[in-house]
């Protein structure tokens, strides 16, 4: 039998340390529901979804009750919709976004991520017109995600796309102003964007996966946190290194066990794993507080960017050995609004969207959920997306920008987006202008990092 | 199915009993039962077997946390695979 000891641990990472399954995320092919009439086309995408999904909810909430450990979200990601909406002959695509959140409160799910583009080499009629319709698509559903991928190591960066995403995120903002410019916290913009990714906002389901796929997502900052403060503060790296890898190795054989379950269950294959450390709003379950237990007084303070890379590193090794299948983000995430040690040293000015960009270098995504004051113009915020999709490029890693240009909040305002999203420090921007730049288009060449055959 | 069964809370008399009532009464074999103080709390674990429980497993637990509330008690049941996957290589 489990020594008791062990048994306790297990319930006290769960009790007091916030120890959960962030999602279950199923994954649908839908490239089979395209049609050229838009009516048709949306009844096959809801029919799709409904046929394929509609045990997930209950099967989830089983696997909770028999395991005793909380599963946060049950998710559903599409494959793009500017790939399965190509055939059809119409210009305005906001009918499909309204098709998926239909399907997504029909299953229960909070959110489905999908109404998405690839646009890192160029873009296609399709790709356009999807674009077009996010700032509408994402104001007039609920649970809708939505994300687009301007760069790849191996195709450079599309300077096109990145500029229409700074206009197509301030549009988003304007949209949804009442709401703190909200409809920006399901937009992501990437570079590298990975297929099975079961996160949100910036989930789809690739090209290369299977009909269907069940993708886990686990977590456990608070777990992390509270091994490194029992190990004290003069413990040398090395032991700080094998702490997070046991925690998260831990943690992830409970995320296999779930993932392995529930595909069994749902009678869909497992993808993968993703080993994410993904913080909440909730004291105890933050990331920034890791860091800050390293010895930072402050998360963003001179050294934030190293105890990243450790923790970073170390929670992938201990993951590894866990799952049979390693993919998604894979990482540490950093998302300011949705984590309360970020939050905290946003608003004391220590954490500034310069150092976020210098750890985004070596966590797992990007520049996420920073609300910026509601004048940032659209080739600032774009100036931004392209920073981040350089460091993605160069760096064979997925970078993603998830910012909101808050309608009429200046910096040190609080935006509340509630939730899991949390609430949103306006952080400053620089002043000068990026505008010159932006309006050059075209595309930034593939790196000589992508040119390995 | 194997499950383990864990009791926390105020020492008091005829908490074993009490459960283990409660189980029998469900079908549920207790394998393997370990018990201790710990600063006042009372900490009991057991490996039951659900093979031939009558309840659904969710109903099996709402039941013995309800049990557990009225005797200011926490009990929990969970699948003892959790336990096996985080601490068994």
């Amino acid at each position: 039998m489990i020594h008791p000891q062990e048994i306790l641990q297990t319930i006290e990472m769960i009790d007091q340390q916030h120890l959960d399954i962030r999602t279950i995320t199923m994954g649908i092919n839908l490239l089979d529901c395209a049609h050229p009439d838009m009516d048709i086309c949306c009844e096959n995408i809801y029919n799709k979804i409904v046929t394929s999904a509609r045990h997930l909810v209950p099967v989830g909430e089983a696997i909770e009750a028999e395991f005793g450990i909380p599963i946060v979200n049950k998710r559903i990601s599409v494959t793009p919709i500017s790939l399965v909406a190509a055939a059809v002959q119409a210009e305005d695509y906001v009918p499909l976004a309204h098709a998926l959140d239909r399907a997504a409160k029909e299953v229960g799910v909070n959110f489905i991520g999908g109404f998405s583009a690839l646009v890192h080499k160029g873009f296609t009629d399709s790709d356009r017109k999807l674009i077009a319709a996010i700032p509408r698509a994402l104001t007039k559903t609920e649970r809708v995600c939505a994300s687009v991928n301007v760069g790849t190591t191996k195709a450079g960066i599309n300077m096109d796309a990145v500029r229409l995403m700074g206009d197509c995120i301030k549009e988003a903002a304007d949209r949804t102003a009442s709401t703190g410019g909200a409809a920006c916290s399901k937009l992501v913009v990437f570079c590298n964007a990975v297929e099975d990714n079961p996160f949100m906002a910036g989930a789809f389901h690739g090209e290369g996966e299977a009909e269907h796929v069940i993708n886990v997502g686990v977590s456990g900052p608070g777990v992390v946190h509270a091994a490194l403060k029992s190990l004290g503060a003069n413990a040398p790296f090395d032991q700080v290194a094998e702490t997070v890898k046991k925690t998260a190795f831990r943690i992830t054989r409970m995320g296999q066990l779930v993932a392995m379950e529930a595909s069994r269950r749902l009678g869909v294959p497992f993808g993968v794993v993703d080993l994410s450390l993904a913080p909440t709003p909730a004291v105890g379950d933050s990331v920034a507080r890791i860091l800050e237990e390293m010895g930072l007084e402050i998360c963003g303070t001179h050294g934030t960017t190293a105890a990243l890379a450790l923790l970073n590193d170390a929670v992938k090794k201990g993951g590894v050995m866990a799952s049979g299948h390693v993919g998604g983000l894979s990482g540490a995430f950093i998302p300011v609004s949705e984590d309360e040690g970020m939050i905290a040293a946003a608003q004391s000015g220590i954490l500034t969207i310069d150092k976020l960009e210098a750890m985004t270098c070596v966590c797992s995504v990007g520049l996420d959920m920073i609300a910026v004051p509601g004048e940032t113009t659209a080739e600032t915020i774009s100036a931004i997306i392209a920073d981040e999709a350089a460091i993605g490029m160069i760096n064979h890693k997925t970078t993603a920008v998830r910012i909101i240009p808050a309608p009429g909040t200046q910096v040190g305002d609080l935006v509340e987006f509630g939730g899991l999203l949390g609430t949103a420090p306006v952080m400053p921007v620089h002043d000068a202008a990026s505008t010159v730049f932006i309006r050059r288009g075209g595309r930034i060449p593939a790196p000589m990092q992508g040119l390995r055959n | 199915m194997k499950a383990i069964v864990t009791v926390i809370g105020k020492d008091q008399v005829g908490i074993i009993a009490s459960v283990c009532n409660a189980l029998s009464e469900k079908q549920v074999n207790v394998l393997d039962i370990s018990q201790t103080v710990l600063q006042e709390y009372f900490v009991m674990i057991m490996l039951a077997d659900l093979s031939a429980c009558s309840l659904s497993f969710a109903r099996l637990a709402d039941q013995l946390q309800e049990m557990g509330e009225g005797q200011g008690l926490d009990i929990r049941i969970q699948r003892e695979d959790i336990f096996n996957a985080m601490h068994r290589i």
